[in-house]
């Protein structure tokens, strides 16, 4: 085969800049072939190296009493007691169903699948926060569409339930969807197995699906601002077989339950090249892999691509010699096709061989550990300084407020998500005690008294309207959601998602959030885990509201604390918890019924929020509460509407609003750290007290009954009305 | 009585039933897989819901091939009880061993909701319980049962409809029906009433915590047929 000479423009189609090259050069110390430039091509992409985003990364808490497993492996994993551990991390695949929604949202819930059952856990949760264009617009309709179904085909097939997701509506998302993904393991502990190839002579072996030339390239495609020649790239987009995801799987975890492998990873992004670098690079050890094993399903295929493609559903084990039997039975048993690529070496080298000749030689942890960093340029953008501030002495009030909640719950936004979520199979694996509908996801762990409650949040308005305060409320509404379940937050996983961070307006955005998040983090002692950083979401040059989707894990002890949001019985006392609403800034109340962006963004006060937080577990373990239900999106209004419409009673309620505010303002604020929980009424005012001594603000509003939601003085709306708009929006 | 879980490649709620039938009614339960022939002294067999072979072809078209399916057809023509489950039921009709077919739901989508079923014969071994309305819930994509007009001429003369979608009241009305399954049908039985074929999921809702009981019904109506 004729050797490619590496020209200038070779080396900038590949993405890798001048300096870039010099650090290659410096490394390897001589020319790369074509293969290496590859290689070094997909390793130092933003998807994979992380190089402009790291420096801010490492500002994150990831150490934690409970925290297992941090950042840096393939997810992370936290301890729960009774020997069991929960294993959780979220990822995007926006850039690909941009472009083929179906695909590009299936694969991305194939590759979160792996990253758990890797880690030895058995994923017994998908969550879904999608972030869509204006869906009255056709192309946003197709996106829409072809994303559920590519979700719900691959999450239904493997058998893994999608117990709950977030998912939004706004211009700033047209063309350029978000599609996160969050995969939520249960594991023994002893079962972690890392992706880490230590012992020399150990098996380099490849399990899977066949290599094929989808995909290449995808690690770079997802690096890149989407323009009009991105639709033409399609075949940078990989195709999902669930079928073969779900044996795989199997296989996976009877491999580590059966102390088979010594260490293991998917090839997910950056295929064959990121997962047998990484593992030697993080192992100290190099590995000798030969080209001609890889199962191939196209002929002819060069080492070039079979390095590079990301054909999916395919994992790479490092197995020692005397285990390589058990490990060919599981893979008989499933029919998979294997093979032993090579094997780990001393000599800290990735050497690559195709055709009886060597393809590319590279230090293995130089390039896993050693790609660039950046440190981009960040300006406060101008717009924040020209964004309407909301004025509650001469604001745009409704004629009729009720009339304003029934469009808000109408709203696609705010509306009943149950015509997605009907799509997924939300029950499968028995373990889905809380069901989509409410705020967070519960399940149990069977065999132990345990519970686990799962969040997705981010309200991306906020963090553009104030990225600092924006990125806290995103982890303070994530706790918020499963404290109102009844669970203490144990930690997070992120999912970064923003436009070009070498636009120093979009970078300030990152750096802000992710300063936000951390500082949130810290205040509600909830570790970063991991995550993923997607830059580049953008479209004709427009970027996305700056979206850190926050993924919460919180801890139920005892059954009796579950908590849910409906109202449970007439005669119950409502009880606002929280701060009264002063502003309608960052609400969807101007967003959208007055279509505009309305600031400031509300003030968050940490140490109030935690308060709160604090107060509310105590009294969900003292069996006072009887549902509790977080304020966001729509507001108090939206709030209540809500617990009506979930009562399995129909229960309305009768509530009073505090009278020297407008009640628009009351409504449809969407002020952080306020909670509406009901109670027994003779609890209420030992409620009342306690929250006083604690500091947290509180007011009896209303009590539960009827079957409708009056609120004095402005309107009564019958249960079926609100339901009738709730439930209006669907594609 | 002991039961047999068969479990396909890709089937996905064999350990759901295993865990129902084990740990909530106190069963042994086998699992019997695949590849194997032997049904290992289990008296009732159950075959799960998932994706079997991810229902790639047809749903069920490939399950039907594999070596355990003889033995479950001799089992069946040995008039001892089978239950198919979602994909179950699928494959059981595939294999012929019940009539008609399941073909796409009327909306092109995945439905996952709770539903109600009326019983429309409790006669059966498997529906030997009060109860006349079910709430159960199902998961599907492929759940439209059809059958030809002398096929269902047949089912309606042998009382071999077991379960219809219906409403909260158990009428079994258009609007009841999740999928356009003809004549609202979501389970049926074989002329000789040992094998049944449903599409909603009863190990869903076995357990209070899960919401609900209705479909333990079903469980111990066959274990009580086999205490006889």
């Amino acid at each position: 085969m004729k050797e490619v000479k590496i020209t200038p423009e070779i080396v900038q189609a590949h993405g890798i800049s001048g300096d870039e090259y010099k650090k290659l050069l410096e490394i390897m110390g001589r020319e790369p072939t074509i293969t290496e430039l590859g290689i070094f091509s997909v390793m130092w992409s933003e998807h994979c190296s992380y190089k402009n985003s790291k420096k801010m990364l490492k500002t994150f808490p990831t150490k934690g009493e409970r925290v297992i497993q941090g950042p840096g492996e393939n997810a992370g994993v936290v301890d729960i007691g009774d020997g069991c551990a929960i294993c959780f991390k979220i990822e995007s695949h926006n850039h690909p169903s941009a472009v083929e929604p179906y695909q590009g949202a299936a694969t991305g819930i194939g590759g979160i699948l792996r990253d758990i059952f890797t880690m030895g856990a058995r994923p017994i949760a998908l969550l879904d926060p999608l972030r869509f264009g204006d869906p009255s617009v056709p192309r946003n309709k197709y996106i829409i569409g072809g994303v559920i179904s590519g979700i719900a085909d691959y999450g239904n097939c493997v058998g893994v339930p999608t117990v709950a997701g977030d998912v939004y509506f706004a211009e700033h998302y047209n063309g350029n969807p978000l599609i996160n993904v969050m995969c939520v393991g249960q594991m023994r502990v002893e079962d972690l197995t890392l992706a880490c190839a230590r012992t020399p002579g150990s098996l380099v072996v490849y399990y899977g699906n066949a290599t094929g030339r989808d995909g290449i390239h995808g690690a770079t495609f997802a690096s890149e601002e989407l323009s009009k020649e991105s639709e033409e790239r399609r075949s940078a987009v990989q195709v999902g077989d669930p079928f073969m995801g779900k044996k795989i799987l199997e296989a996976t975890l009877e491999l580590i339950q059966n102390r088979v492998v010594e260490a293991i990873q998917d090839m997910g992004a950056a295929g064959l090249t990121c997962s047998s670098c990484e593992m030697a690079g993080r192992g100290g050890s190099g590995v000798d892999i030969d080209l001609d094993k890889v199962p191939q399903r196209s002929k002819n295929l060069t080492a070039y691509e079979i390095m590079l493609s990301e054909s999916q559903e395919r994992m790479l084990a490092i197995v020692s010699e005397e285990r390589l039997s058990a490990a060919r039975a599981i893979f008989e048993k499933w029919d998979l096709p294997w093979s032993v690529l090579g094997n780990v070496t001393t000599d800290g080298l990735m050497r690559v061989r195709h055709k009886g000749r060597v393809v590319a030689e590279i230090p293995a942890e130089e390039i896993s550990t050693a790609a660039p960093e950046y440190n981009p340029a960040s300006r406060r953008p101008e717009y924040l300084d020209s964004i309407e501030v909301f004025d509650a002495a001469k604001f745009e009030a409704p004629d009729d407020c009720g009339e304003a909640l029934l469009a808000l719950l109408a709203t696609p936004t705010i509306a009943s998500k149950r015509w997605i979520y009907e799509q997924y199979d939300h029950m499968v694996q028995l373990n889905t005690i809380v069901k989509p509908g409410g705020s967070a996801a519960v399940l149990r762990i069977k065999g132990t008294e345990k519970h686990i409650a799962l969040s997705a949040d981010c309200n991306g308005m906020m963090v553009y309207l104030n990225p600092r305060a924006g990125g806290a409320m995103a982890v303070a509404e994530a706790a918020r959601n499963v404290v109102c379940s009844g669970a203490r937050p144990l930690a997070i996983t992120n999912c970064l998602n923003f436009g070009n961070p070498t636009k120093p307006d979009i970078y300030y955005q990152f750096e802000q959030a992710v300063l936000g998040v951390g500082e949130a983090c810290r205040a509600l002692n909830t570790p970063v885990t991991g995550g993923n950083v997607s830059f580049y979401n953008e479209n004709r040059g427009v970027a996305v509201f700056p979206t850190p989707m926050i993924g919460m894990l919180g801890l139920i002890e005892k059954p009796e604390h579950i908590t849910t949001a409906g109202f449970k019985m007439a005669g119950d006392a409502v009880i606002l918890l929280g701060r009264p609403a002063t502003t309608l800034g960052g609400s969807q109340y101007y967003y959208a019924l007055r279509n505009k962006i309305m600031g400031p963004c509300p003030a968050l006060d940490l140490a109030a929020e935690k308060a709160l937080q604090d107060f509310l577990l105590d009294m969900i373990s003292q069996g006072m509460v009887a549902s509790a239900q977080d304020v966001s999106e729509g507001g108090l209004g939206a709030a209540i509407a809500e617990c009506a419409m979930l009562s399995e009673d129909g229960l309305g309620a009768r509530i009073n609003l505090e009278k020297n505010i407008h009640p628009a303002i009351e409504l449809f604020s969407e002020e952080p750290s306020r909670i509406v929980i009901t109670c027994r009424d003779y609890f209420a005012s030992e409620i009342i007290q306690r929250a006083k001594k604690a500091g947290v603000p509180v007011r009896k509003i209303g009590l539960v009954g009827g079957c409708s939601l009056e609120i004095e003085g402005v309107c009564n709306l019958p249960l079926e009305r609100l339901r009738k708009a709730y439930e209006s929006f669907s594609i | 009585m002991k039961f047999g879980v068969v479990i396909f490649p890709g089937s996905n709620c064999d350990q759901d039933c295993i865990h129902v039938l084990r740990n909530v009614l106190g069963c042994p339960v086998k699992e019997l897989w695949h590849k194997e022939r032997d049904l290992q002294g289990c008296e009732c067999i159950v075959l799960p819901g998932g994706f079997s072979y991810g229902d790639y072809l047809r749903t069920g078209a490939i399950a039907r091939f594999s070596p355990i399916m003889e033995s479950v057809a001799s089992h069946a023509a040995a008039g001892r009880p089978v239950i198919g489950i979602c994909n179950g039921f699928q494959i059981l009709c595939e294999a012929g061993i019940l009539p008609g077919a399941l073909i796409r739901n009327q909306s092109l989508r995945f439905i996952c909701k709770p539903v109600h079923l009326s019983v429309e014969n409790s006669r059966t071994i498997f529906t030997r319980f009060e109860k006349k309305t079910l709430a159960i819930p199902i998961a599907h994509g492929e759940g439209n049962y059809f059958i030809h007009a002398d096929g269902l001429k047949r089912l309606k003369e042998n009382v071999q409809i077991v379960f219809r979608y219906c409403d909260k009241n158990g009428k079994a009305a258009a609007d009841a029906n999740p999928n356009g399954s003809l004549e609202n049908i979501a389970g049926i039985i074989n002329e000789r009433g040992n094998v049944l074929g449903m599409m909603p999921h009863p190990e869903r809702c076995s357990e209070l915590a899960l919401g609900g009981e209705d479909g333990l019904n079903i469980f111990k109506s066959i274990i009580q047929d086999g205490a006889r």
